[in-house]
């Protein structure tokens, strides 16, 4: 029998057994190993104490190696016990048990130790950190005999820690020396809108506060700060920073920096002595995330396994706030150092904020703050180094080209097979799918017993399970083939001819005859469904309102905290003293927070009642603006010849009258026309989906543009004389659109799809263009003002009322 | 255990939904395809958008904001979201069609 060689391990953490599991893999029974942990515990996840705090999951269910793991390993496993002492001449560590094991390699894992200020009063009962299960018992406890919190640090961590605390019923307060949270990863717009969504859940802020000692007898009973003030506390968790454990490395002569210096191999300056983990510190940096930690652990387990592999050579990290109802993402070089740029994006309607960082023509960092869904994608660019030029703007909206916001499915199935979907773990899609289609995992459990994918802080189940859920079906590995939704493997052209075919007449009927797995359909395909129908039977179809989006539904657009808006036709921007009055006095009389002059020359009224819609309809007296269909929207005009010195037509005169001839119709997306009086083009006729530009003795029409996510300039369709041919052209284009384009579909993307040739090709006979035009006026013939409709008819204004409760009976 | 009366169902559209306010909470309360009445705070648990204002389709509404799914029996959001919103019992007296909704 061969003598084994003897691997002793300090440290029973996250990384450190991570490094063992990879070398048990590598080299089965080439060691003996021993591991000495100074918690009591086999190794769990720390990342999800918050978790664990914010109820999310339950201490038992974090062990990540159990302890028969361990023992099937054989694993000799000192849990409880804190080495003391390492002799590295005899080659002996030391527990403070007095337990002494021989090593032939030693592996330093001993993490992080929580920064504790140091407070007069700081050793107070009642003072902890958050960094291991003893802090998070105690919070517990704590929380079933105090109420009132505080935290010390508006970080990643601080904030998880005020969340779980929140969640235990506590009354927290986190107090933070900076004039806003996570100064880190968000600047000040961001951070504000991360803190009104942790107000909301509860949670108050003492923000640039300077901690100055802590009051109390034996317990804890306060902070006071230097300002004078002070706040009352049962409990303090100081979650101001980590500083990696180096004092054992240190007294056994290791040498060390801020962590335990080691080379690309995990070695340190001492021989068979290595270390791995936030302990270490590499080319100048020590990690404080599982990922790094990871990939050093392979390297370390490779080195140990005798099996070649290049080296460290030190990572970008990404990091998300593990807090429910706010999606926090950073990744790279996210404060945006000297020698960047960034771009940034701002929604404070749907509190969205997204700031890439960007160094030559790469992408260097990146925050995403309330929609985090683009995180994988833009971290992988990171890390790949590749060139995003042109793309910028792009990858900050984090939009497809159909417009819409992309669907997650589609994220999913646009992600490169590379790109990493667990960072944490680093897994990539296509490690997923392989596991998925050739190892039969059928659950995100399997899937993470596998690959680890969503095994550590969870923050990518979604993904994984959205990755099952496309790939994994019963016929896993063939090629699914696409429908409009998930309800369907329809496309759009088969449900249109089926439809046809077999005369279905509603919605229920299409979706029962065609075979829908969802028998009542999803928001995906009931709209589109409605629209298709409309516009096959013009005559005959009864709109379903219940099939439509709620905008559609209450002709307004709904807003972030459930009030609309309105906005009245204003044809080709053209109003007058009366109708502004009407409209002054209308918003007055129903205290409207904001008028506001669109990006489409109108007047929109925001942050309406719902029970108020219909009263303000009334009052105003003008039609619906459609500002929030799938409809013609606006029509944009300049002056024209009317006024400007370089006008050639009247352009005010043709803009309204398109207005007036195509206003209710209903499209695939929404439309948007303009009327230029000459080729100064001060109505930006370029970028709508039909452009008409004046010239001298005539009209340009332009087709297909968009000023949208992707902008796109118009395709010159034809020019003409008369405006009777502007008519005639623009609305047998828009019909030719209706017939073909499929449902939320801009004119751009249907264009580019189709080509400009063919949709040339179907207008260019006057006969087929009077056909088309004739089918528009069928369709137009059957609209009416909606907000009208609503206003006269109970049975449909009922819905915008609040119903009344009795008094209650006894039952 | 009390119950009170708040609707008929000829108020509530098929596929529709009305509100009430009961003290300081909001109620929507959804009509399905076969008549039945189902109540749930009107509060999306992701970030509180008018569950009443989504389209239903079958036991669940999608909600409007950000298209969440949540079901109607249980109020707990769809996989992969996580999260739930208050249920409310109702009854439905078949002769009136008065709509109950019953209280703790
Ligand atoms: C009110 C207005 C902004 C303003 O104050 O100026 C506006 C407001 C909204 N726009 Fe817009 N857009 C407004 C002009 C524009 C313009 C400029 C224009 O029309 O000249 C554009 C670019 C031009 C274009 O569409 O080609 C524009 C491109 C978008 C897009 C991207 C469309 C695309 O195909 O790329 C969206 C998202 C979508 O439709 O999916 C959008 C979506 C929205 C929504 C409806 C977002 C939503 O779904 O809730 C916004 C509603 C806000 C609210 O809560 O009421 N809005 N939006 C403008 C209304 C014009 C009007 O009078 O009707
Ligand atoms: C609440 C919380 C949330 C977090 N969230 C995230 C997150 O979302 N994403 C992320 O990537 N990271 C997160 N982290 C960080 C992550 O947990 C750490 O980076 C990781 O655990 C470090 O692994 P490690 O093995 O280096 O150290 P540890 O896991 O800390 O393990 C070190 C172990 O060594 C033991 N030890 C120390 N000295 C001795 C000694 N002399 N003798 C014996 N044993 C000793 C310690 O008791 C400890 O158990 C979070 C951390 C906390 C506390
Ligand atoms: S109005 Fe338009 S551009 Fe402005 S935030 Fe809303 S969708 Fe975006
Ligand atoms: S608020 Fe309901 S999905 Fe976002």
């Amino acid at each position: 029998m061969t003598q084994k060689k003897k691997l002793v391990m300090v440290g029973n953490g996250m990384a450190g057994v991570r490094t063992i599991e990879h070398l048990l893999k590598l080299a089965p029974g080439a060691y003996e190993i021993t591991v000495f942990g100074a918690e009591p515990h086999p190794n769990y996840n720390r990342i999800l104490l918050s978790s664990v705090l914010a109820g999310g999951a339950d201490l038992k269910d974090i062990v990540l190696n159990d302890w028969d793991w361990y023992e099937e390993n054989g694993i000799r496993l000192f849990a409880g016990h804190a080495v003391e002492k390492i002799d590295t001449k005899n080659r002996v560590v030391i527990s403070h048990k007095g337990t002494a094991v021989k090593y032939d390699a030693l592996i330093l894992a001993t993490g992080s130790n929580p920064f504790m200020l140091p407070l007069p009063g700081a050793d107070k009962e009642g003072v902890i950190a958050f960094r291991d299960i003893q802090d998070c018992e105690t919070m517990m406890e704590t929380s079933r005999s105090y109420r009132k919190a505080v935290v010390i640090g508006g970080g990643l961590l601080g904030l998880e820690a005020a969340r779980g605390l929140l969640h235990l019923g506590m009354d927290v307060n986190v107090v933070h020396i900076h004039p806003y949270l996570m100064e880190r990863q968000l600047d000040e717009t961001a951070s504000r809108m991360l803190q009104r969504e942790l107000e909301a859940q509860g949670m108050k802020f003492l923000l640039q506060k300077h901690s100055e000692s802590i009051y109390g007898r034996k317990r804890v009973k306060g902070l006071r700060f230097t300002d004078g003030t002070d706040v009352e506390a049962d409990l303090i968790v100081m979650a101001v920073g980590i500083r990696p454990n180096v004092a054992l490395a240190q007294a056994s002569g290791i040498e060390t920096n801020r962590g335990i210096v080691v080379n690309d191999y995990m070695e340190t300056n001492i021989d068979s002595v290595y270390a791995v983990g936030e302990c270490a510190e590499h080319r100048g940096i020590a990690y404080g995330l599982v990922a790094p930690l990871y990939e050093q652990g392979a390297v370390l387990a490779k080195r140990l396994a005798g099996v070649e592999t290049a080296g460290y050579a030190g990572s970008v990290t990404s990091t998300k706030l593990k807090v429910s109802g706010v999606d926090v993402f950073s990744a790279g070089a996210y404060e945006g150092p000297p020698g960047t740029r960034s771009l940034r994006y701002q929604d404070e309607v749907e509190g969205v904020y997204k700031k890439i960082v960007i160094r030559g023509d790469r992408l260097a960092g990146a925050v995403l703050f309330g929609d985090t869904g683009d995180g994988a994608k833009l971290f992988s660019l990171i890390k790949s180094g590749e060139s995003i030029q042109g793309r910028e703007k792009e990858l900050l909206l984090g939009f497809s080209p159909s417009g819409g916001a992309v669907s997650p499915e589609s994220r999913l199935e646009a992600m490169a097979g590379d790109e990493i979907v667990c960072g944490c773990n680093g897994v990539s899609k296509d490690a997923i799918l392989d596991a998925i289609h050739n190892k039969g995992c059928g659950t995100v459990g399997a899937i993470k017993a596998c690959t680890k994918a969503s095994g550590s802080c969870g923050g990518c189940k979604p993904q994984v399970e959205g990755l099952l859920k496309l790939y994994g079906g019963e016929n896993a590995g063939a090629p699914v083939k696409e429908g409009i939704c998930g309800c369907t493997s329809l496309d759009r052209d088969e449900i249109v001819a089926e439809i046809k075919r077999m005369e279905l007449r509603s919605v229920r009927e299409v979706m029962h005859v065609l075979g829908w797995s969802q028998p009542e359909g999803c928001s995906k395909c009931r709209p589109a469904l409605n629209y298709y129908l409309g516009m096959l039977w013009p005559e005959e179809y009864q709109d379903e309102k219940e099939s439509r989006f709620t905008n559609e539904r209450y002709h307004a657009n709904i807003q972030k905290d459930g009030t609309y808006s309105v906005v009245p036709r204003i044809y080709g921007g053209v109003t007058n003293p009366a109708e502004l009055k009407k409209i002054a006095e209308t918003a007055e009389k129903f205290g409207v927070p904001l008028v506001k002059i669109t990006g489409g020359q109108r007047i929109d009224l925001l942050g309406v009642k719902k029970e108020d819609l219909p009263k303000m309809w009334e009052e105003l007296g003008m039609p619906s603006g459609y500002a929030y269909g799938k409809a013609l929207r606006t029509v944009k005009t300049c002056v024209g010849n009317t006024f400007c010195r370089f006008g050639t037509q009247d352009s005010i005169a043709m803009g309204i009258r398109l207005e007036k001839e195509f206003e209710r119709l209903n499209t695939p997306a929404k439309v948007k026309l303009a009327v230029s009086g000459c080729p100064r083009n001060c109505a930006e006729a370029t970028i709508k989906d039909f452009g008409v530009v004046a010239i001298d003795g005539g009209w340009e029409l332009h087709v297909g543009g968009n000023g949208g996510v992707h902008v796109r300039a118009t395709d010159l369709l034809c020019v003409v004389k008369t405006e009777d041919e502007v008519v005639e052209w623009a609305g047998a284009f828009l019909q030719y659109y209706r017939e073909n384009a499929q449902w939320n579909e801009r004119t751009s993307v249907w264009i580019e799809r189709v080509g400009l040739d063919s949709v040339r090709k179907a207008l260019e006979k006057p006969e087929e263009r009077k056909a088309l035009y004739g089918r528009i006026r069928v369709a137009l013939s059957r609209s009416a003002d909606p907000w009208e409709q609503i206003i006269r008819n109970p049975e449909l204004r009922k819905n915008f009322e609040t119903l009344n409760a009795a008094v209650p009976a006894q039952g | 255990m009390g119950k009170r009366k708040v609707a008929t169902t000829a108020e509530i559209d098929a596929l529709g939904a009305r509100t009430v306010k009961l003290g300081d909470k909001e109620i929507a309360l959804f009509r399905l395809t076969d008549g039945e009445v189902l109540a749930l705070e009107n509060r999306c648990p992701h970030k509180g958008g008018k569950l009443s204002e989504g389209m239903v389709c079958g036991g669940t509404v999608h909600c409007p904001l950000h298209d969440w799914r949540i079901d109607l029996r249980t109020g707990s959001a769809l996989e992969p979201d996580e999260g739930c919103t208050g249920v409310y019992g109702v009854e439905v007296d078949p002769a009136s069609g008065a709509v109950y909704l019953l209280e703790e």
